[in-house]
Order: C-alpha cells, then structure tokens, then sequence
C-alpha cells in the first residue's frame, strides 16, 4: 500500500459544516467501539474471526487508529440485525457465521494440525483462498456451500465492516460526511479545500501540507 | 426517537418534514370509523394516492410499517447507519439469480424507498405501454401512452424535476420544471463517451432541487442521495405529497404493520387488521388499498386467504405473486488518471436512452438506458470484494483507486416470467407473518441485453481512455410485477383502474402492477400511475360506481 493521501484525516471535518449532529453522534459511537468487546463470539470463535479479519483487511501494525473489525462484526451478530434477505443456501446469518468458524478451524486442524489463529498469515490466506473456491475438506460446513458464504456473508459481513470507518475513509481518499456544506468543484482534477489532496510523485509534501488544512 | 418503537404520528399530529422537532396538524380517525380508503404503504405509490385522495375530498387512513422520519435531524451522513431506512426484515431469495433486497431495491420508512432512491425520474417510452402488440414481447399495459404523458407532466411539477430544456428521445414533453444540475466528472465521462460512440446523452432529469423550492434548499452535491438526503432537497414521497395529503385531511399512522386484510360474506374488504404500540387493531374501511411494492403486496394478499379466498384475495386468475420483474443493473468500470470523485453529487447526473429509443442492431427484445455512477464506499467496496471476489491486499489495492474509478450502469429492461415469483415460506417473522420467498431467474432475452450492454458500455469507457475495464456482471435494481394490470380477468390481477377483478373494493396501487418493466426507473410511473388511479376514482364515485 502506498500513502496515496498523506496526513489526510477525515475526522479533522469533525466539528465543520461537514457534519451534523446526527452524523457526529453516530460516528462518535463506531470510534468508541471496545477492540476486544465480543458479546456473540465465544473466546474461541473470537480468536479465529480476528485471525479472518486481519486477512481479509490487513491493517498497518503502527496504524494509530485501527478499524476493530471483529468487534464491529460481534456487534452486528449480537444485534442480529439483518440485510434484509438471505440466499436460500445459506442458514439464518448467526447460524452461518458459528458454522463457519467451526468449519474454519476444522480446516486448519485436518490441514496444519493447529487452529486458525496459530496459523502463519501466508497459511491462513492459503485456506481462505481453499474456502473462497469451494475446496474444503471437512464436513463442518454441513449443507452450507462454503463458495456462498464465503462471498454473501464473510467478505459482504466484513468488508463493510471495515469501509464504515472514517480510518478507511481517510486510507482512500473518501470526503466523509458532507452535511450540509456538501461539495462546489465537481469537475475532472478539481477539490474543494475540504476534500483529501492526492499525493502526485515528487510532491508528496505538498498533498501533505494540503491535507493539514482540510477542516 | 423513531428508531424506538413509538410511533409519532399520533395525538393529533405529524412530524414536520421541515423543521427540526417540528409538528403539524393531522386529522385522526377511530378504529372504528369506516374511512372511505386504507391505504397499505406510503411509497410512490400508496403515498401519492393518500395525497391525491385525500385533496379529492375522501376519507384517508395510510398505514406504513416503518417510522417517521425529520430527516434534517435523523438523517446522519453516513453509509452505515442510514441503513435503518431499508427494509431488512428477513427475506428468502432463490432461484438461479437470487436478489439482493435490503438496501437494494426496499424501503421500510413512511415514504417507502423514495426516501432512498436515486431520484431519477424517466417517462416510459411510449410504445412500451403496447409492448405486445407493437415490439411483439412481453405484455400490452391497459393504458394509454397519451394519457400517461398528461400524469407523468404531473409528477414532474409535483416533485419540481430537474432536467434539460428539451429532452433527446421520444414524443414532446414539456420543459423539466428546474434547470438541470451541473454535472460531475463522472457525468462528464459518460458525455464524452457517447459523443465519441456517435450517442446522444442528456442531464438526467432528477428529483432534487437545482433552487430553492419553500422550506428546502437546493441540492449541496453531498452525493449521500440513495441513504437518504439530510438537507430536503430530495423530492422523496415524504416531503413532496405527504405534506399535501395532511394539509387535506388524511392521517398517516407509522410503525403500523398491515397483517391481513378481511373481508365480509359478500366477498367485499370491510378492512385490516394492523399491528402498532404493541397489539393488533383493525380499521374499518369502505375500500382498501394496498401498496407495499412487489414484495408486500402479494405477501399481504396471500396472507389474506381465507375459505373463500383459499389462494389468496384477487387472485382468481393465480397470478397474484407471479411475473416478479426486476432490471436488469450490469456495470462497466474503469480507472482514469485524472480525478474523478465521482462520490460528489448525485450519483447518476448523466444518461443515455439511446438503447431504449433504437430497435435496429439488437438481438434481444426490449431496451436499456445507462448513467453515469457514484457509488459510495461501502457499496464500492462489495462491488470490489463479494461480488469481484478481492480481498486482503488486492482488495486494499483496488480501493485505493477509488477517487480515479469511473463506471456506467444500466437499467435494463428483464421480460416478465411467470417462474420469477413472490411466495409464503412457513418461518413466520416477529409479528408472526410468514416471511416471503423471493424466486428470481433470468432469462435468456435477459442476459442478450446485458451482454449488449457490457459490450457497448466498455467502447464508451475505452473511448476515454479508461483503463483497467471489467465488467460487473450480476447486479440488478428495482422490484415489479406481481399483481400486474390489463384487460382481461383471466390473465391480470387488476383493471387498468388498479381494481381488482375479484374483490371491487380492493385495490392495488404500486410497482405490482406493471405488466412490463422498460428499460427506466419506475418511479416516476408508479406515481403517474397513482394520479390516474385517484382521478379514475374519482370519476366511478361520482358516478356511483365505487
């Protein structure tokens, strides 16, 4: 990954006419979610769906900031709020995810002899890749097809997870909230003064010193 | 808070859609009056009807099942939470193509899923209306392309549609009420692209304020349009007709869930039996009508069976539930190297209908408009990893990309297929109704279009140097169908009145009763449709007819 927009914090927009009090109130709440809070995950699913997460979205390890996937996940499972429709293959969301994790870790064990977690990151990617392409060897999945879990549920699951959080936001560049003040320079090449300055080779401090006025 | 379950349009008043914990006035009927109309919804359709009803002097009670929203203080900019407008009770999807609902295509807020929708507000092309009879697929509609034309004016003085000066395809129409909006980048690259192609394209014509319309301001280009806009220039249900319908008497109840529908011996609705604060209560009614979109429509009508009813209310002719019809939502997409930022404004501010509007060429029967896209982060990024299959550093990588990510996408048209159908599963939901099953196949004729499509769509991008094409291949938008209007009892639901055959006082007014889908969005006909219905009623009742 590259620092294609250097020093570019969203959340500097936090207090502007970027954001209304509603906007401010949510996402305050999303930025005080507990890394380690599961309510749903048992300790051990909790380990392997923290393994899954860091594969599916590695994170910089200084990142001062991390989105706390898995816990964003736990969150969503202990609510049990759904999408609104669920694919005919696949079991009630909850259901599918304890399926999974089992079925994940069962997988680890018949192939490396170690749970999910304990695995190296390159092994873990190895047997996610196996699951994402229906290549599994175990029965833990039941009638559940991993190939449709693996997309419908894991990375739509996760993957929002992650780009509801401003530190993604910030990562690709994304203006955030824009209530009320909203947007004027729409053409090709053109931002507002609040909007993210894209690093361009060789200029890289410039797009930095921009970024440090975004507000 | 109307995320609680306690509803706010009571005590004799309603949300003000204006103003922050404002009020207004709101009539209020008994259980036990029998109103002349219980409307099942407040979408496009079922809202535009209260409103119409209501002013036409009839007794109205419309009944929604989601809350009532202010949205310049409940709105928040932000993908996640504003999920709390869709519709995300349980829903089984099947068949080779299950849909995406939910977000997708499903609104649960007084206002239906305008209050989300995307604002692009298109007229059928006339000749979709006799699509049957005069391109030789599909369905003939009961109505009159003509007299549509005088509806669709309409709706676009109602909701102050946005829009070019003459418009490139079709029959005349009269001059869009507001200016058109300033295009992105985004709608620039579609422009470009079909100038190079030998196209035409146009602004689209959009139900947001390019200047100021009462008590809302023009759009900001927040570019938040499909979670719901925070600042009213939005032209949704809620804060177009709505308003109109309370000023006119009619009472809108939210968190209101409609259950069943009863009916006496003689085979007439005498009303419904909703859930609110807590219990069951029953509204008398003198007609019903029901407007829940394809879904809850024949989920109602099926759950209304009784003995003499066993298949469902209006369904004589067994098609209640059937010809389900979505549009078809492929994508091209690209990289340019200039900065795009396409997530500014709203996000389909340019289009072409050239393929709705040109026979020749094609081996597939009906059409296809495309717009230009901005899709913001969280549905960019499953376009990117649940459907495109990335994750982990790839997916990170492609992300990245997302200010330079250029894209079009189709509204195609899909041909009704008895087989695409709305039925009952036996898991039952929290109110203790049966959850729908929804059953979605494409057909062939479908899948020519799309692949029409990406083949066009890709010269479009070439043609401005975008690199790093690929096609997003199973997306689709929109629900229609399943309780579809004609001429005739045996093969149609309703009458071109949206009455239905069997039962005289009960109605259907939504995007259930399109024989035919087109290759546009169906909002802006679900709502002509309802100002055709109202005045039809009208008319019947003055001649005593209802």
């Amino acid at each position: 990954m590259t620092d294609r927009y250097p020093g570019y914090d969203v959340l500097a927009k936090r207090n502007s006419p970027s954001w209304n009090d509603q906007t401010r109130r949510v996402v305050d709440e999303r930025l005080a979610i507990d890394p380690e809070q599961h309510r749903f995950f048992t300790n051990s699913e909790w380990d392997t769906v923290r393994a899954i997460c860091d594969r599916i979205v590695p994170q910089p390890a200084d990142r001062h900031n991390p989105v706390p996937l898995a816990a964003m996940l736990d969150e969503k499972l202990h609510t049990n709020i759904g999408d609104g429709y669920r694919d005919q293959r696949l079991p009630p969301m909850r259901e599918a995810w304890r399926r999974a994790l089992q079925a994940f870790e069962t997988e680890a064990r018949n192939r490396h002899d170690k749970s999910f977690h304990e695995l190296e990151p390159a092994i873990q990617d190895e047997v996610l890749s196996a699951v994402q392409s229906g290549h599994t060897r175990n029965t833990s999945w039941g009638d559940m097809p991993p190939v449709v879990f693996f997309h419908k549920r894991l990375l739509h699951d996760i993957v929002s997870a992650y780009y509801a959080h401003p530190t993604a936001w910030s990562e690709i560049g994304f203006g955030g909230p824009a209530g009320p003040r909203g947007y004027v320079r729409m053409n090709f090449d053109r931002r507002d003064p609040w909007e993210a300055a894209e690093a361009h080779p060789g200029a890289e401090n410039r797009a930095r010193q921009e970024n440090a006025r975004v507000g | 808070m109307p995320e609680s379950d306690n509803p706010r349009a009571i005590n004799g008043r309603a949300p003000d859609v204006f103003r922050t914990g404002g009020w207004v006035p709101m009539r209020q009927y008994s259980n036990d009056t029998e109103v002349d109309f219980a409307i099942v919804g407040t979408g496009a359709g079922g809202g535009t009807l209260a409103c119409k009803l209501a002013e036409y002097g009839f007794s109205v009670v419309a009944f929604d099942a989601g809350p009532y929203w202010r949205p310049l203080e409940d709105f928040a900019s932000d993908e996640y939470h504003q999920s709390k407008l869709y519709w995300t009770d349980e829903r089984i999807v099947d068949g080779e193509n299950p849909l995406q609902l939910g977000a997708n295509n499903s609104g649960r807020s007084v206002g239906g899923s305008t209050v989300h929708f995307a604002m692009v507000s298109l007229r059928f092309r006339p000749e979709w209306f006799k699509a049957r009879s005069q391109l030789g697929y599909g369905a003939d509609w009961p109505l009159d392309w003509r007299e549509m034309w005088r509806y669709y004016s309409e709706v676009e003085q109602a909701l102050k549609i946005s829009g070019p000066v003459s418009y490139p395809w079709g029959p005349k129409r009269p001059r869009y009420p507001y200016r058109p909006h300033e295009l992105n980048a985004a709608a620039l690259a579609l422009a470009q692209g079909a100038e190079a192609l030998g196209i035409r394209w146009t602004p689209t014509p959009l139900a947001t304020l390019s200047a100021p319309r009462g008590l809302a301001h023009p759009c900001v280009y927040r570019g938040m349009c499909v979670i719901g806009c925070s600042t009213n220039a939005k032209q949704s249900v809620l804060v177009t007709w709505l308003p109109r319908a309370l000023s006119a008497g009619a009472e809108i109840r939210d968190l209101a869930m409609v259950g069943r529908i009863e009916h006496n011996q003689n085979g007439r609705a005498t009303g419904v039996h909703y859930h609110r604060q807590g219990h069951w209560q029953f509204q008398k009614a003198r007609n019903v009508v029901v407007a829940g979109y394809s879904i809850e429509t024949p989920r109602l009508l099926l759950s209304s069976a009784t003995s003499r009813f066993p298949q469902g209310l209006a369904n004589s002719s067994g098609l209640l539930g059937k010809n389900l019809m979505v549009q078809s939502n492929q994508a091209v997409w690209g990289i340019l190297q200039q900065e795009v930022r396409s997530y500014k404004g709203p996000p389909s501010l340019a289009i072409t209908e050239h393929w709705n509007y040109t026979d020749a060429g094609k081996d597939f029967f009906g059409g296809y408009c495309y717009m230009s896209q901005g899709p913001l982060p969280i549905v960019w990024s499953g376009t990117q990893s649940a459907k495109r299959g990335l994750w982990g550093e790839r997916l990170l990588a492609e992300m990245e990309k997302y200010n330079h990510q250029v894209g079009l996408k189709i509204v195609g048209e899909c041909l009704p297929q008895e087989r695409n159908c709305i039925t009952l599963t036996d898991e039952r939901d929290g109110f203790g109704l049966r959850i729908p099953r929804v059953t979605f196949s494409f057909c062939d004729n479908d899948r020519r279009l799309i692949q029409h499509s990406l083949g066009f769509m890709r010269r479009a991008l070439e043609a401005v140097d975008a690199t790093e094409i690929w096609d997003e291949t199973d997306d689709t938008c929109h629900l229609n169908g399943t309780a579809r209007m004609g001429d005739d009892p045996e093969t149609s639901v309703v009458n071109a009145d949206c009455r239905s055959w069997d039962i005289p006082n009960l109605w259907v007014c939504d995007g259930s009763v399109f024989p035919t889908v087109g290759g546009v969005n169906p909002s802006l006909t679900i709502q002509a449709i309802a100002c055709r219905t109202a005045d039809r009623i009208r008319q019947l009742a003055a001649r005593g007819e209802l």
